[in-house]
């Protein structure tokens, strides 16, 4: 289980009605369904996971959230979560805009480029950086549009969003991420959880 | 036809008023169940045949001797474990294996009904099975579950009973007959009258049987339950039993005697005019249009749960028809689930050996029947 599952799980109400966008193998909607008794179902883009997602008895929908979205009506769901999988989008900004309009708040997770190992990587390496958080090669990588904790923070003032709570992730440990620290959190933090709103 | 004297049926007191307007009462039901049903009465799944089913689900089918056309989806340890679930099947009506349907006798003329028998749609056989409920005792089944034709009889059935079951499963069909799907069945039907035998539907008084017309209308409809990709794997250009073109217009091909084979042991077990009657319920079939435009409508009161599948080469009931179902759940806030399986076998896939077929089925029952739905 990843590490900020329970992070995610402490932002989210009992018994809320939740949407996993990228469900994957339905692990954090197993744990969410254990630990807040929410109403959850997913979307996943890969017939192999809503299989998996089947056998574990989740209610899944086999599609692509940047088409399949607009499928829901607005508010139709308390938090709409997109862990790690905004930067694998050809439009981040539709998705972000279709998160908040399906569900009155979001829960996005970022894998933070900012973060001194990639940056260390790119100046001494000289090549795309691989991290474990990151292991494809520029040439595979699902992931066409990286970004870093400060990108995010910046995106929602240039696409008008509120964040609600921002926080980092750096070696297991949770922080929350505010003005101040930012600088620190962009380059120490392995991953940003952003609860974000309309 | 003396095996026919077994079949189990329910005569249907209570009478039905046909979408037609004519009212129906009094009229057999022929049913078939495998399991058991439990105490609690929880257990049980009614199944929906499709276009050229029967009750025979599974098994060895005790008129035409051959499996039940989903024997590997119903059975013990299968998909729908009949070691834990009853299942019910019956033949819908207009049918030709025990049902009320055009090969019977009309009580007023003492005549065989033929094309005087009343036109009927997927909301008449729905409304005809709705009976098996109180048969059995049962006040909600655990699933409804059907493929194609079945799959829509699925969707009306949670439409007019959105309380009578916990879990609906359509698979490979649509909420509305395209003018495609319309097409292939009018060439069938148009077969079936170009049959001198067919003689206005009245062909039993005569003892004959349009077979030519039927078996055509069968050949061009196996066409469309296959995929180009699985056709082509199979036969390809093969030829049957010879070594050369003959140059005539016997079957050179293995394609041609395939088809001329299905053809010919269909006309053995299907009657003509219920294949009028059936593929024009199917024509008519439209919840969209019932619903004024809105499918959406058709399942707002409804708190079940929703697994629908369809497969990648079918070119029948494509994936987008299947997802539009999905779509129209998910605007009424529906717990739907939704998963297209992988398979070259064409609109057939729900029939056939698909192992992520069986399995994500066999799962999806699994686990909801775990839960214990309300």
């Amino acid at each position: 289980m990843k590490p900020e599952y329970k992070i995610i799980s402490d932002l989210i109400e009992k018994n809320a009605k939740v949407l996993d966008v990228g469900c994957d193998d339905g692990t954090l909607m197993e744990f969410l369904k254990i630990n807040k008794d929410v109403n959850i179902r997913g979307i996943e883009i890969s017939k192999e996971k809503v299989q998996t997602c089947i056998a574990k008895g989740l209610t899944v929908i086999e599609g692509n959230a940047e088409l399949d979205l607009k499928q829901f009506p607005n508010d139709s769901f308390e938090y709409v979560v997109l862990g790690q999988t905004l930067q694998a989008f050809i439009n981040p900004e539709i998705v972000i805009k279709e998160l908040l309009r399906v569900g009155n708040r979001a829960i996005v997770t970022i894998p933070n480029f900012g973060h001194w190992k990639v940056r260390l990587s790119l100046l001494f390496k000289g090549t795309m950086p691989i991290t474990s958080s990151l292991p494809h090669d520029w040439y595979n990588t699902p992931n066409i549009h990286m970004c870093t904790i400060k990108d995010f923070v910046r995106f929602s003032k240039i696409i008008n969003f509120k964040i609600f709570k921002s926080l980092a992730l750096i070696n297991q440990n949770v922080s929350d991420i505010n003005n101040s620290n930012l600088i620190f959190k962009n380059l120490f933090g392995e991953l940003g959880i952003f609860l974000i709103e309309k | 036809m003396n095996l026919k004297q077994n079949i189990k049926k329910l005569i249907v007191e209570k009478p039905l008023k046909l979408d037609c307007g004519q009212i129906i009462v009094n009229f057999p039901l022929a049913y078939e169940t495998y399991g058991t049903l439990n105490h609690e009465k929880d257990n049980a799944i009614l199944v929906f045949h499709a276009l050229t089913g029967d009750q025979f689900v599974t098994g060895i089918n005790p008129v035409t001797k051959k499996d039940g056309w989903w024997s590997y989806v119903v059975g013990s340890g299968k998909s729908i474990d009949t070691d834990k679930y009853f299942v019910i099947c019956a033949n819908v009506i207009g049918g030709c294996m025990g049902s009320f349907g055009p090969g019977h006798e009309n009580p007023k003329t003492k005549k065989i009904y033929g094309t005087d028998f009343p036109v009927i749609t997927i909301n008449d056989m729905v409304n005809a099975q709705i009976n098996l409920l109180d048969f059995f005792g049962i006040k909600k089944l655990f699933s409804v579950v059907g493929g194609s034709m079945g799959g829509m009889q699925v969707l009306q059935f949670i439409s007019n009973f959105p309380d009578k079951t916990k879990t609906v499963i359509p698979i490979a069909c649509t909420s509305s007959h395209s003018a495609q799907n319309i097409a292939f069945n009018e060439l069938g039907r148009q077969a079936i009258a170009a049959d001198h035998n067919w003689l206005d539907g009245n062909y039993n008084s005569k003892n004959i049987l349009p077979d030519k017309g039927l078996a055509v209308a069968r050949m061009a409809a196996h066409i469309t339950y296959l995929s180009k990709k699985g056709l082509q794997e199979k036969f390809g250009r093969k030829l049957q039993e010879r070594d050369d073109l003959k140059f005539g217009f016997d079957a050179d091909f293995q394609i041609e005697s395939y088809l001329r084979y299905q053809g010919s042991v269909f006309v053995d077990r299907f009657d003509a005019n219920s294949y009028l009657y059936i593929t024009r319920a199917m024509d008519y079939f439209d919840l969209v249009k019932q619903f004024n435009g809105n499918l959406s409508e058709a399942f707002k009161n409804t708190k079940a749960k929703f697994f629908i599948i369809s497969f990648t080469s079918d070119w029948l009931y494509p994936t987008q028809e299947n997802k539009d179902i999905v779509i129209a759940l998910n605007a009424v806030g529906a717990n739907v689930g939704f998963v297209e399986i992988e398979s070259d076998k064409g609109h057939d896939s729900f029939l056939l050996n698909v192992p992520d077929f069986l399995k994500a089925l066999k799962n999806f029952l699994d686990k909801s029947y775990a839960e214990k739905l309300s």
